[in-house]
């Protein structure tokens, strides 16, 4: 007895678009249990990490701060999943983003105007882009495989940050904790409603990046080439489309998306480079990218899902403590059933029985005579 | 076979087929694409499960379940497409097929002795990969041999031979059939069906229309019962080129091999001239694929000169270069090649004309103008009468013989100086092909250089004006449709040198 998988005629629109959601209903369950298997009432367990954080609005705000990195990682993620180009290195274009970004105040702390900030963001999307330009030119060129080298990129790039911040960018004042200073007032990604929370201005930059990628993918020459490369590299050649190029280009906007994350995440959430700048936002990042159907628009929900499982998890280490590692496992399982739902929606399963060689009513012919069964 | 019926969501692919094979007869199997022939020879095959109806083998009702329960019984089949591995030798693809464990020598040593029964001589020990299509074919013929099967199932055999190839495996056919094996024969060549087979079924729709004697119809009568109407002739008017442009001119093209597998071009010399045809014969794998890389610009040549479009060098330029220069291409492969396939129709419009028809559709920043597309595709969709389920489906979600109507009015729309095409109907029903072969000639009598590479002799001596014939990546001075006959080319595509057939075309000299 095993499992085949066949492929079916027809996808079904209906369950294209309720995938996402079914996805999280099932997670939702599993998370239940596993509450239950740590002998904790489900219940509260479930209102702690997906309820409780959107009942008051600090923690709307903090939603706010949480969605704005991995909204815009997973934008860029986007186009290199469309194009075929498996880029997981988002976090170490993150954390290069950051590092290059802070060098503007880091090395001209006498630079303080209004110049500032843009100059940073700018630097720190062309950290990433640099850093995300390695696998890219390694496969078009080499044909190395992408999925290896971006991974082994972003230790690479976590051990730079942890060398920057222990030696030449330690601050002298801080005693000898391992960080950069903190960044002067026109370094700091400004807060968008200072009254009520530390929301700033990268949810908006989030939201403006989740609308021209989408316009680019959905309406442009551009967008096409990303996904007829992407599905069919033999057309697009015919087409006239470079697949060297698209590998390129798609590379190198994911890697300014996760720069500008980067950047955005220490000058406004943080105020400062220290060793740890994320909590995994490159990782969740295609979570949210599948969670959002590769949809820019898509993606906008899926990160603030995401989100609030940062926060819920949180909140449910506080509330009724359990560890911060089941944060990681609430989003495991979310991938897991996102595609899970997606290949059950091109595929069914179909149950197959051994062959009925080995049955007795197959009849007299013994298998070993099969090649001579009727000679 | 009764009442054999296999539905696939709301289409009935066969609907209440009933079939019988005598022993010791050879049964053609006679339809278009899309009529269920491969459908109901998977169910006999056992690789798909028929919804109703019975099967009964030498009187006995059966289940065939699976390919290998089949071949118990003692069904063979040799497919259309050959499942070879080429890094392997003869012998070695043979032992992969067997479950006994076999050692190799002892299959060598039978598969040879088999094949020279036969009269297909084989090196059990040659690398598939150095072996030609016909060579290869005859593996998976000594492979089924080999379970000496009674009842043989040959899928159009004779598309990848040349018509030599052809008359020795008929040869072989008929000894299978002297020794009381029966042989069901699908094929869509009329000729070899009613030179050779005993009773023909021709389905329709899933249906069977009728069992006749071949021998008694003709090939118009016979086509009739697959198309159901009558199949419209090409009309080919007299070429008046004489000394017209030049439009396309190939000069000592050559290309190293890209694989380990595939064929170098050697030297290819070749002119086509405003208002002709040009055909381009050749047994499947002689390097066509290669050339119309080549041409096309999907492959760079060191020499902008290697191919002139319309009298500029072409050579460093690229597809889309190439196509600015009044050049279209239609490749073999629809899906895949020719269109993306889960792209909508109007998307893969886009695909090859995005860069041709200047700020039409593709407007400023590179905004896509969708409304110009849908026009355009629709103009089309109503010039070659492609019929589609959906206003805009996916392009694998159409009828072969339809997507490559769509893939050759998107390329005639455009009404191209030079349009080169590789397998323009290659597995397309009558009808659609004779609409296609017709707006082939068309295009050229209105002034434009036509290219065709196709392994179809009959194709080809329909259309051209001038044939040629590519072997092993050469290509052999093109003889004119009065000086060409199927034995010249025949002998051409089975390797004769090229250049020995009589010609009298001063420019090829010079």
């Amino acid at each position: 007895m095993r499992l085949e998988l066949v492929k079916r005629p027809q996808q079904s629109v209906l369950f294209s678009a309720l995938s996402p959601f079914i996805a999280f209903a099932l997670m939702v369950v599993a998370g239940g249990l596993i509450f239950l298997a740590l002998g904790k009432d489900p219940v509260d367990g479930l209102y702690a990490y997906f309820i409780g954080p959107l009942t008051e609005v600090w923690s709307l705000h903090e939603l706010a701060i949480k969605a704005a990195p991995l909204i815009l990682i997973a934008v860029g993620l986007s186009v290199c999943f469309l194009s075929s180009n498996w880029n997981i290195g988002a976090e170490g274009q993150f954390t290069i983003g950051a590092i290059v970004g802070s060098a503007i105040p880091l090395y001209f702390p006498d630079l303080q105007n209004a110049a500032v900030l843009p100059m940073m963001l700018v630097c720190g999307a062309i950290g990433g882009a640099a850093w995300a330009a390695i696998p890219a030119i390694l496969k078009a060129r080499f044909n190395t495989n992408e999925i290896l080298t971006s991974l082994m990129l972003v230790y690479v790039a976590q051990l730079i940050l942890d060398w920057l911040v222990r030696g030449p960018w330690r601050d002298p004042a801080a005693m000898s904790f391992p960080q950069a200073p903190a960044f002067h007032s026109w370094a700091i990604v400004p807060e968008l409603m200072p009254m009520s929370g530390r929301a700033n201005w990268g949810i908006v930059f989030a939201v403006i990046a989740a609308i021209a990628v989408w316009f680019m993918l959905a309406r442009t020459l551009k967008g096409f080439e990303v996904k007829v490369i992407g599905q069919s590299p033999r057309a697009g050649r015919f087409g006239g489309f470079s697949t060297a190029r698209t590998i390129v280009f798609a590379f190198l906007v994911s890697g300014a998306l996760a720069g500008l994350a980067g950047i955005v995440e220490v000058s406004g959430a943080i105020g400062r480079l220290q060793p740890q700048i994320s909590p995994g936002y490159g990782f969740a990042a295609i979570i949210v990218a599948f969670l959002g159907r590769l949809n820019p628009l898509g993606i906008v929900a899926a990160g603030f899902v995401l989100a609030l499982s940062y926060l819920g998890g949180e909140a449910a280490q506080i509330e009724i403590g359990v560890t911060d590692k089941t944060v990681r496992a609430f989003q495991g399982m979310l991938l897991f059933f996102v595609l899970a739902c997606d290949t059950l929606i091109h595929y069914r399963v179909r149950l197959v029985r051994p062959a009925p060689a080995a049955a007795p009513a197959a009849g007299p012919t013994p298998a070993t005579e099969a090649a001579h069964g009727h000679g | 076979m009764r009442g054999l019926t296999k539905v696939f969501g709301t289409l009935r692919a066969c609907d209440g087929v009933d079939l019988d094979i005598a022993r010791g007869e050879i049964h053609a199997l006679l339809g278009e694409n899309g009529a269920g022939k491969s459908t109901l020879v998977k169910m006999l095959f056992g690789s798909l499960e028929p919804n109703a109806g019975e099967i009964r083998w030498n009187g006995e009702a059966v289940r065939i379940g699976s390919p290998s329960e089949a071949r118990r019984l003692g069904i063979g089949m040799v497919f259309q497409h050959f499942s070879l591995f080429e890094a392997l030798t003869a012998a070695e693809n043979i032992a992969l097929s067997l479950d006994a464990r076999t050692p190799i020598s002892t299959i060598a040593a039978k598969a040879q002795a088999l094949s020279y029964s036969y009269g297909l001589p084989l090196d059990p020990y040659a690398l598939v990969g150095d072996l030609s299509v016909g060579e290869r074919q005859r593996i998976e013929i000594i492979r089924c041999l080999l379970q000496t099967p009674q009842l043989i199932i040959l899928d159009e055999p004779t598309s990848v031979l040349t018509p030599q190839e052809a008359d020795k495996l008929f040869e072989t056919l008929e000894r299978l059939r002297s020794e009381g094996k029966s042989i069901l024969y699908i094929s869509h060549r009329l000729e070899e069906v009613k030179r050779m087979c005993d009773r023909a079924t021709v389905l329709r729709h899933g249906k069977v229309v009728g069992h006749c004697d071949p021998r008694q119809e003709t090939a118009s009568s016979l086509a009739r019962m697959m198309v159901g109407s009558e199949v419209h002739a090409v009309v080919r008017t007299a070429d008046t080129t004489g000394s017209a442009d030049v439009l396309l001119r190939v000069d000592r093209l050559s290309r190293p091999p890209a694989t380990p597998f595939s064929i170098p071009l050697r030297d290819v010399s070749l002119e086509v001239r405003a208002g002709e045809v040009i055909g381009i014969a050749g047994v499947a794998g002689n390097g066509q694929g290669e050339f119309f890389e080549a041409i096309s610009g999907e492959v760079l040549q060191d020499r902008a000169d290697a191919v002139t479009i319309r009298g500029k060098g072409a050579g460093r330029e690229g597809i889309t270069g190439r196509r600015r220069m009044g050049a279209a291409f239609v490749p073999e492969e629809r899906l895949g090649h020719g269109a993306a396939p889960a792209m909508k129709l109007s998307e893969n419009l886009l695909l090859s004309r995005h860069a041709t028809d200047p700020g039409v559709y593709v407007g400023a920043l590179g905004v896509i103008r969708h409304a110009a597309i849908a026009a355009t595709a629709k103009r089309i969709n109503q010039m070659m009468d492609v019929r589609k389920s959906a206003e805009d489906p996916a392009a694998n979600a159409l009828s072969g013989g339809n997507l490559q109507k769509f893939i050759i009015g998107r390329e005639l729309d455009r009404q191209p100086a030079v349009m080169v095409v590789n397998q323009p109907t290659w597995g397309v029903d009558a009808g659609a092909a004779a609409r296609i072969r017709q707006s082939l000639i068309e295009l050229a009598r209105s002034g434009s250089a036509v290219l065709v590479i196709s392994q179809d002799l009959d194709e080809l001596f329909e259309i051209s004006d001038r044939i040629a014939v590519m072997h092993n990546g050469e290509l052999s001075t093109p003889m004119s449709r009065a000086e060409a006959t199927f034995e010249k080319v025949g002998l051409l595509m089975g390797g004769a040198e090229p250049g020995h057939v009589h010609h009298h075309d001063p420019a090829e000299v010079a």
